[in-house]
């Protein structure tokens, strides 16, 4: 556990916190990306320990959170036929799509499993050469390039019974679309450190100059969350607007650009929209139409889809950063985690989630 | 059919209606038996309601029913575990210790134990020899006699190998009264060793994760332990076994039963470097993963050092310690002080702990 522990240090989390309530001299915005971050600020309690001018606002970068509902219900019906194994990271599986998740899919026989990596599908297809494996690939440039991996072996070893369900998503995108709002109060951002580490930061660069909001490059252990809120609040303290790396021990501006080539090679930008928040132009990957036959979008007919969200549900909202989750009518009463309406209340990530269990506390 | 059936039975289905809480899933899901809120809702809202009873009502991990004078205590539990053998135990052992262990967390002396195994057709003799020899070894550490067992077989691609169910009794010392409703405001919380070992080494063994050389399960029979601690005072309110759920759902129920809150320290919980280290790497937390060896005890303060003390005399409490204390405040909730000062909420689990994307 070394190179963590030190950054779960409480004597140098406090000298950071210490210094953010020195030079904090009005309220301000800011959004933490990365609902990994999310995670850590409410793991930690980091929140409860900033000066109350300071809101932090959770952002829409979790992948369980804004995969769209159509993907989701696709997920679902592929899942359900009997010649498929359908494999998946683990949070997605109690995502509620229109009528159930993918764990109720398995309870009803389905055959779906969690992997840790996409890797492990194409082990598993060379296992079952009778069985469909089919692979849900969501999730940030994070989780883009072992996904574009395992594309890429597949191809390469001739492996024709693996195909994947892409829903990939980027940041720089939707960074873009929560500035252009008109009801934005964000001022400024934390950006995502592990999708940093892949795709560098000179993507934010236009957009810290554009929209004149700072953005500092933030990892995940406590002492690296409080040392991003410095750097972002002593930028908007001082009037600056610019991009700051507060993860150099991982993250350098150009990124992993191995990395960045295989995903380049398999992914092509597409329209996708984002759950809770809607389509945002050229903000995902998609598979380049000379691996067409690993699209298990098109390889599988599921016919018509009948989509339909709860009306209750305001995680779009909540997602940019418009509603604090207590503040939606659902919240608590028609909403919990054990009967989640929307995916902001599925897993510890999901800033609804959080607050009903702070809620649940403060009561 | 269901139904017919449990008509010709003489059992009326009628009037049966799916209560509030278990309509959310029309059909069992893994979670259900996950020792989260799902497998306390399926105990609450169907099995209590239909068998209600002073001893079923305490909902503790044991029976404790009183016969001419005698305080026994009863436990009875299923054991369904994939790979069957792994490092530090098998399922023998494990069926054995579980089963002895619920009956010790009411302060008793276990004495006898039952076995019914479902056997796969196919299984390899060896492998039932190996997990035989293992449960009677658990038996003669553990001081406890089997005396009856039965044995079903069930086809090919209906189980996994074996399923072990054993039932165990133990007589409870004079004096003794130990509840998971008891635990009182001043009360202070004790963990009888480092957590998380049984869960992890399980998972690693049957993902192939590569770190399995670092890690064993800690099964093993806690009678010993508890009837040290019961030589030191008979004042322990309450003992649990914090197995399936791990230590946060312990706590939490701990803390639902008596109506108290409780506020633990993160950093005085002993967590391995392993257990740490897989967690991160998984985005698990060690607070829910599974232990089978490791018991909670709640009593009081002017107690505790003296408790303690002894724990660690005793080869299965070496490493134990004093992770926080029951408080008046927030009521049925669990409070963790978070290594850099925070605080967080440490809930019950809703479904199965699954490993996050990122």
């Amino acid at each position: 556990m070394r190179y963590i522990q030190e950054y779960r240090d409480a004597d140098a989390v406090r000298r950071v916190l210490d210094e953010i309530h020195r030079i904090t001299t009005r309220p301000w915005v800011l959004m933490e990306i990365c609902g990994g971050q999310t995670h850590s600020i409410i793991r930690y309690g980091i929140d409860q320990l900033l000066p109350d001018q300071i809101e932090l606002v959770h952002g829409p970068g979790c992948p369980v959170c804004v995969t769209p509902l159509e993907l989701i219900d696709m997920a679902i019906a592929i899942a359900s036929r009997p010649d498929v194994i359908f494999t998946s990271f683990g949070d997605m599986l109690r995502v509620p799509g229109s009528k159930k998740d993918l764990l109720q899919v398995k309870a009803e026989g389905g055959d779906v499993r969690v992997v840790y990596s996409p890797l492990d599908c194409l082990k598993i297809a060379k296992e079952n050469t009778d069985r469909e494996i089919v692979f849900f690939g969501v999730g940030f440039e994070t989780t883009a390039p072992a996904n574009a991996m395992a594309i890429y072996q597949a191809h390469r070893q001739g492996i024709g019974n693996f195909s994947m369900l892409v829903s990939h998503v980027r940041v720089p995108p939707a960074i873009e679309a929560l500035l252009s709002s008109p009801q934005n109060r964000v001022q400024a951002f934390l950006t995502a450190g592990h999708v940093c580490t892949v795709m560098g930061y000179w993507e934010y660069e236009p957009l810290a100059e554009r929209f004149g909001v700072p953005m500092v490059v933030t990892g995940f252990e406590p002492l690296d969350i409080v040392r991003g809120i410095l750097m972002a609040v002593r930028q908007l303290e001082d009037g600056r607007a610019e991009v700051e790396n507060a993860y150099p021990r991982v993250v350098t501006r150009e990124g992993n650009t191995q990395a960045q080539a295989l995903i380049k090679q398999v992914f092509t930008d597409c329209d996708r929209k984002w759950r809770g928040i809607g389509p945002i132009p050229n903000s995902g990957w998609c598979l380049r139409p000379e691996y067409a036959e690993y699209d298990a979008a098109l390889k599988f007919d599921v016919g018509d889809l009948e989509v339909t969200e709860s009306p209750l549900c305001k995680a779009g909202l909540v997602l940019q950063g418009r509603l604090k989750p207590d503040e939606c009518p659902a919240f608590g009463k028609e909403c919990t985690p054990r009967h989640p309406l929307g995916a902001p209340m599925v897993s510890s990530e999901g800033a609804c989630a959080a607050y009903y269990q702070f809620g649940r506390y403060s009561k | 059919m269901a139904q017919d059936k449990s008509e010709t039975e003489g059992f009326s289905a009628e009037g049966w209606t799916c209560p509030l809480p278990l309509r959310d899933y029309p059909a069992i899901v893994m979670a259900h038996g996950g020792g989260g809120k799902l497998s306390a809702d399926l105990v609450r809202h169907l099995f209590l309601p239909l068998f209600a009873n002073p001893a079923l009502d305490a909902l503790d991990d044991q029976a404790v029913i009183e016969i001419d004078g005698a305080r026994l205590a009863i436990s009875t539990d299923s054991f369904t575990v994939s790979p069957l053998f792994f490092p530090g135990g098998d399922i023998g052992s494990l069926a054995v210790h579980g089963t002895v262990n619920d009956v010790a967390m009411a302060g008793a002396r276990p004495l006898y134990i039952t076995a019914g195994f479902i056997l796969e057709e196919g299984l390899a003799m060896d492998a039932l020899g190996r997990i035989a020899t293992s449960m009677a070894e658990s038996c003669r550490r553990a001081g406890v006699q089997m005396i009856t067992g039965d044995t079903k077989v069930v086809d090919r691609g209906h189980g996994d190998g074996v399923y072990i169910n054993t039932t165990g009794i133990g007589i409870v010392p004079d004096g003794v009264h130990i509840a998971a409703n008891r635990a009182k405001p001043g009360d202070v919380v004790i963990v009888s060793g480092e957590i998380g070992l049984h869960g992890i080494t399980i998972l690693a063994a049957r993902e192939g994760l590569g770190f399995e050389a670092d890690l064993e399960s800690d099964t093993a029979p806690l009678n010993g332990l508890v009837a040290a601690m019961l030589e030191v005072t008979r004042e322990i309110h309450c003992l649990r076994d914090p197995t399936r759920g791990g230590l946060a759902s312990t706590l939490n129920e701990l803390a639902a039963s008596s109506g108290v809150g409780i506020e633990i320290d993160e950093a005085a919980v002993p967590v391995p470097p392993a257990v740490a280290a897989a967690c991160e790497m998984l985005g698990l937390d060690p607070f829910y993963v599974a232990n089978e060896g490791k018991l909670v005890a709640i009593l009081p303060e002017e107690h505790a050092e003296a408790v303690l003390e002894r724990m660690r005399s005793h080869p299965l409490g070496r490493k134990a310690a004093i992770i926080g204390r029951v408080v008046e405040e927030h009521p049925r909730v669990v409070v963790a002080k978070t290594g850099i000062g925070g605080r967080r909420v440490v809930d019950m689990l809703v479904g199965e702990q699954l490993p996050r994307i990122c």
